[in-house]
């Protein structure tokens, strides 16, 4: 059995790492693309 | 703060929707055939692209249709309830609000558009924008609930990718991104009217008129056959007008052949074993046509790296 909180704050952590992995993904994204559209490499 | 103790399941509807939720709703299994054909397109299209501006635009295209996907569950969550197949989604299973979803689609396409547009060209922004619009508004709101064409016409939005993928590169649309346009269009009916012939009841529950719904099995297999004729000379034209070489062309003819025979099995059988064997090999059909022309372009692989393109 689980408690609803332990599990929600499960959840959330997951979310919020989530979200932390897409916005540094989206940084080295335009990061990259703007070094390859100023033609660096 | 709730400290209420309660079974796993239902412990995770009451907690929101988890990172897998997110996920499921860009439905990766039609994301992934939606990327490699995207892929295949960008790979035949004549011209140069950085390989990091090719990555981008793949993501793209993945993100853009994980976004119709989204808004499609959004819209369809009444429906999704009552299907067996879709009951376990997001949405039907309350484990995430509507508005989440809506959220998190228009979100993912908005961004999805945007940096196409910034990172490769605006012609391949504005069909990956409308291919998006297409499935949400042409085949979702539009003709899903009201037309047994609905798949055939929708089916539009599932073959836009390899010509978004081919803009990537030449900033244009081509003959031979019509052709794979052309091709992915007439394989989507006897695709999905092979899934609908065994789950024609769960379309009847929801009201979806699917074509075994509303015209019969008889009939539904019937125009399968026709369009896996069609099929024919669509698949083999890659071959004939030098898009691709000999060894696609022969394997075009075989696998044509195939698909054909297995639209005979089902149209001479009453049973729901054929169907799914069609809906299973229609998947691998696909897949391995649009492969073979990635094969027979690859340089060494087939010798025919460098023929003439439209």
């Amino acid at each position: 059995m689980l408690t609803m909180a332990d599990e929600r704050q499960r959840q959330q952590r997951a979310r919020n790492l989530a979200l932390l992995v897409v916005l540094l993904g989206l940084v080295a994204l335009f990061f990259v693309m703007t070094l390859v559209k100023l033609g660096a490499f | 703060m709730t400290d209420v103790s309660t079974s796993p399941a239902t412990a995770r509807a009451l907690a929101g929707p988890a990172v897998s939720d997110y996920v499921a709703l860009l439905k990766p299994r039609v994301m992934s055939l939606v990327v490699f054909t995207g892929f295949v397109g960008l790979y035949l299209a004549p011209g140069y692209i950085h390989p990091v501006l090719a990555a981008i635009a793949v993501l793209c295209i993945a993100v853009g249709a994980g976004a119709a996907g989204a808004i499609n569950m959004w819209y369809d969550r009444d429906i999704d309830a009552v299907m067996r197949r879709t009951q376990g989604r997001p949405l039907p299973a309350g484990r995430m609000a509507p508005g989440e979803a809506l959220g998190f689609g228009c979100v993912l396409a908005g961004a999805s558009v945007l940096i196409m547009g910034l990172a490769v060209n605006c012609s391949a922004a504005a069909l990956l924008a409308l291919t998006i619009a297409f499935y949400v508004f042409v085949y979702t709101v539009w003709l899903k609930r009201r037309t047994p064409q609905n798949i055939v016409i929708g089916g539009a939005a599932g073959a836009f990718p390899p010509i978004v993928g081919w803009a990537a590169v030449t900033g244009d649309v081509g003959i031979p991104a019509l052709l794979l346009f052309a091709i992915i269009f007439f394989w989507t009916p006897p695709h999905f009217w092979a899934l609908a012939l065994y789950r024609s009841g769960d379309y009847a529950r929801a009201g979806v008129p699917m074509l075994p719904v509303v015209a019969g099995a008889r009939e539904t297999k019937k125009q399968m056959l026709a369009y896996t004729i069609l099929l024919w000379p669509l698949t083999l034209a890659p071959a004939l007008i030098g898009v691709a070489g000999a060894l696609y062309g022969a394997a075009a003819l075989v696998l044509s052949a195939l698909f054909t025979l297995l639209a005979i099995r089902v149209w001479r059988d009453d049973g729901e074993r054929s169907a799914r064997q069609m809906f299973a090999f229609s998947i691998l059909y696909l897949f391995l046509l649009f492969a073979l022309l990635v094969i027979d372009r690859a340089p060494g692989l087939a010798g025919t790296f460098g023929a003439s393109l439209g």
